[in-house]
């Protein structure tokens, strides 16, 4: 008999099912575990139930979320963020998990220097205590975030009880424009599904314009599955996937690494499996995306006009573009290459990665920014390999800043905010209300047209001042 | 955990869409040890304004509505980032129970790992709620989890909840416990996954194998992955 044929997603959960219950639970073995400064909840919990850690070998953590990206040199002033960074470390160390600090040339966003490092592998599961461990499906993981009481299970038993998600493919097929980007697709996508409209599904990424991404475009739009919904989105791994992983440090060596491409090769989802739902984008109609209002869903194409509430019909709908537009500080209609921006930001697990800062720089180079900005690399391998490439000197003389490592502005929990009432460019993932701080606004765009944002000082069409250049 | 049966308690609206984890508790405040309570940061910024000095506009705060045990809002809420203390924060408040026609995937697991019902009703029953709500402050609502109904006033709905999530909370189950017991298929899961994928371990890298010592075991497996779970 002919076996069923299977998608990917189903591979990667078949091959983790340690049982499965009556009701469509299973208790799902975790390979990769990897824990942040967030993560003292869990640590309090686990404490409080005097249990001990399952697998410190397979957890990791790293400092990022609370870390100062200037003065590394020197104590950490705030005494707030200091307990933070220091309890990651002295939780980490208590139980023998690997940890990398502040001072460790490997530090940086967890979705970001974890891959670098070769620990982020096709075929794993792969969790964390943060939404966007989504990342990691880039190399064809099954890679989802997980709460406080979640990373505690997964602490003591190195296992998570999930029901099998519903299985979603999007396939973006035909070339894309020069001057788009991963972000971009995401983007696109979100805006026609709705920040909600992969609630329960995991996605998997196909077609000729995924497959032409490199790894750090798939980490992008992998990244961003979560602001759809989906809890992880992933992309099968290829050729692409195996020449950035091998010779990294935690990756399988020698013939190890053979048998896994043998393995990992099996991965795609078989031609006539099934999905759940399916649904196809032209990626010539992609163009750069910029969002709007208070949530990713809130995006349009750069030369598109600010939504009118007067003229949608459904008035919960109607409801929630008008009060976005009175946040972001919006008059309806207006067009959006017109809004001007105050500040940028370049960074985060998004668009924090060395191609990034490329395309940033290949905007900036040689002019200058009208408003202040600070790029922060995604991770201290990205700021090292930026310098090399004087990437760094770009960004100084259009006289943006150029900062250490870690979440800074997405979030905003380290002290860099953006002020009250002030709006940003940003590279990041979320233009919630207050997200990048109390008032804050945030349109999110790709690095490039961030940093078209910063030279213009408004939104702008970055493939204009890319003519010639690429 | 305390098993979640029923509820019948004053009921407050939230007639707003798109309420992610990062407004119902802002970033700055994930800091504080559980144990300090967090249920004064809950919609922090929208009921009092950034500086905390604002006169909140919001039922939550209205006296007619003092005491809600349930909330009710538009879809999408709990979007966004999967910091629990989102759930911390209505639980501390005193919310057991939130009724919107859609959750955060990661919000609802960390709601039921919690004991609070996410209840997923209909835009039109969301919508009904929220008008019966606003008219009558103060009104209770019953919700039972077993036949999933909703009872408002004299209007009744259903509310859908993943199956698994439901009968987490009707056990009051505690999750570590229950997969502890599961140990014997842990251990034949492991050594079956040890020779289907022996490239899954992470590799030592070289820095640190060349520091091995001569005699230490040349596995690159730590010592510690051949211990059941
Ligand atoms: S960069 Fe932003 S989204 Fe990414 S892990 Fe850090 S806080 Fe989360």
């Amino acid at each position: 008999m002919r076996e069923t044929p299977r998608t990917i997603i189903d591979k990667l959960w078949d091959s983790h099912v340690v049982v499965a219950r009556e009701g469509g639970e299973s208790l799902l073995f975790i390979d990769r575990h990897l824990l942040h400064e967030g993560s003292f909840h869990a640590f309090e919990q686990v404490r409080k139930r005097g249990r001990s850690i399952a697998r410190p070998d397979l957890s990791f953590a790293i400092a990022d979320h609370y870390v100062p990206t200037r003065g590394r040199d020197k104590p950490i002033a705030n005494p707030d963020i200091a307990r933070m960074v220091e309890l990651l470390a002295q939780n980490a160390n208590a139980h023998g998990i690997s940890h990398i600090g502040l001072e460790d040339p490997r530090q940086g966003i967890v979705h970001v220097a974890v891959p670098e490092q070769g620990l982020s592998l096709p075929g794993l599961t792969i969790v964390c205590g943060d939404s966007h461990t989504s990342t990691h499906g880039a190399f064809g993981a099954f890679a989802f975030g997980i709460g406080a009481s979640e990373v505690a299970h997964v602490l003591m038993t190195q296992a998570i009880w999930q029901k099998k998600p519903k299985r979603l493919r999007l396939r973006v097929e035909g070339a894309t424009l020069p001057g788009t980007t991963a972000k971009d697709i995401a983007l696109t996508l979100i805006a026609r599904l709705g920040a909600d409209g992969a609630q329960g599904h995991a996605i998997e990424y196909a077609g000729s314009a995924v497959r032409a991404l490199t790894m750090e475009g798939r980490m992008t739009l992998c990244n961003l599955s979560i602001e759809a919904g989906a809890r992880n989105g992933l992309v099968a791994p290829d050729a692409t996937t195996y020449a950035w992983l091998k010779g990294r440090p935690f990756a399988p060596k020698g013939e190890m690494f053979e048998r896994a491409v043998d393995d990992w090769e099996k991965l795609a989802s078989d031609a006539d499996a099934e999905f759940d739902r399916e649904a196809v984008l032209d990626g010539g109609e992609i163009v750069p995306i910029v969002t709007w209002g208070t949530t990713p869903e809130h995006a349009l194409p750069i030369d598109a006009t600010v939504p009118d509430p007067a003229k949608v019909d459904d008035p919960a709908q109607a409801a929630a573009i008008g009060d976005a537009i009175a946040y972001m500080g919006l008059a309806p209609g207006a067009k959006l290459s017109s809004i001007p921006v105050d500040r940028v930001f370049i960074g985060s697990c998004t668009n924090g990665r060395i191609e990034d800062l490329r395309a940033a720089a290949c905007v900036l180079a040689g002019r200058r920014a009208k408003v202040p900005g600070l790029v922060s690399p995604g991770s201290s391998t990205v700021k090292r390999q930026a310098e090399e490439e004087g990437l760094d000197r770009i960004f100084l003389e259009a006289g943006l800043e150029f900062a250490d490592s870690g979440c800074s502005m997405c979030v905003g929990i380290n002290g860099d905010l953006v002020p009250p009432g002030e709006r940003c460019a940003s590279t990041t993932n979320r233009n919630f209300k207050g997200r990048q701080g109390p008032r804050a606004r945030t349109h999110l765009m790709s690095p490039a047209m961030a940093a078209a944002a910063a030279i213009a000082g408004h939104l702008t069409d970055a493939r204009e001042l890319l003519k010639g250049r690429t | 955990m305390t098993p979640f049966t029923t509820l019948q308690a004053i009921a407050c609206p939230l007639p707003l869409a798109n309420i992610d984890t990062d407004q119902l508790v802002p970033a700055r405040f994930l800091k504080q040890p559980r144990a300090e309570g967090y249920g004064g940061f809950l919609l922090h910024d929208l009921r009092f304004g950034a500086d905390g000095k604002g006169a909140s506009a919001m039922a939550l705060d209205d006296k007619r509505y003092q005491g809600a045990s349930i909330l009710v809002a538009r879809r999408n809420f709990g979007g966004g980032s999967s910091r629990e203390g989102a759930v911390y924060a209505l639980l501390d408040f005193g919310i057991r129970c939130v009724i919107t026609p859609s959750f955060g995937d990661i919000f609802a697991s960390n709601c039921v790992m919690n004991g609070l019902l996410p209840a997923c009703v209909n835009e039109i029953d969301a919508e009904a709620l929220l008008a019966h709500l606003q008219e009558f402050p103060g009104a209770a609502i019953l919700v039972d989890l077993e036949t999933q109904w909703i009872v408002c006033g004299n209007k009744t709905c259903t509310f859908s909840i993943d199956s698994f999530l439901k009968t987490k909370l009707l056990n009051g189950w505690d999750d570590v416990d229950v997969t502890k017991s599961f140990a014997k298929a842990m251990s034949s899961f492991l050594l079956k996954d040890a020779a289907a994928r022996p490239w899954a371990r992470p590799a030592l890298p070289a820095a640190r194998r060349q520091q091995a010592r001569p005699g230490d075991s040349p596995s690159p497996d730590h010592p510690s992955a051949a211990r059941e779970t």
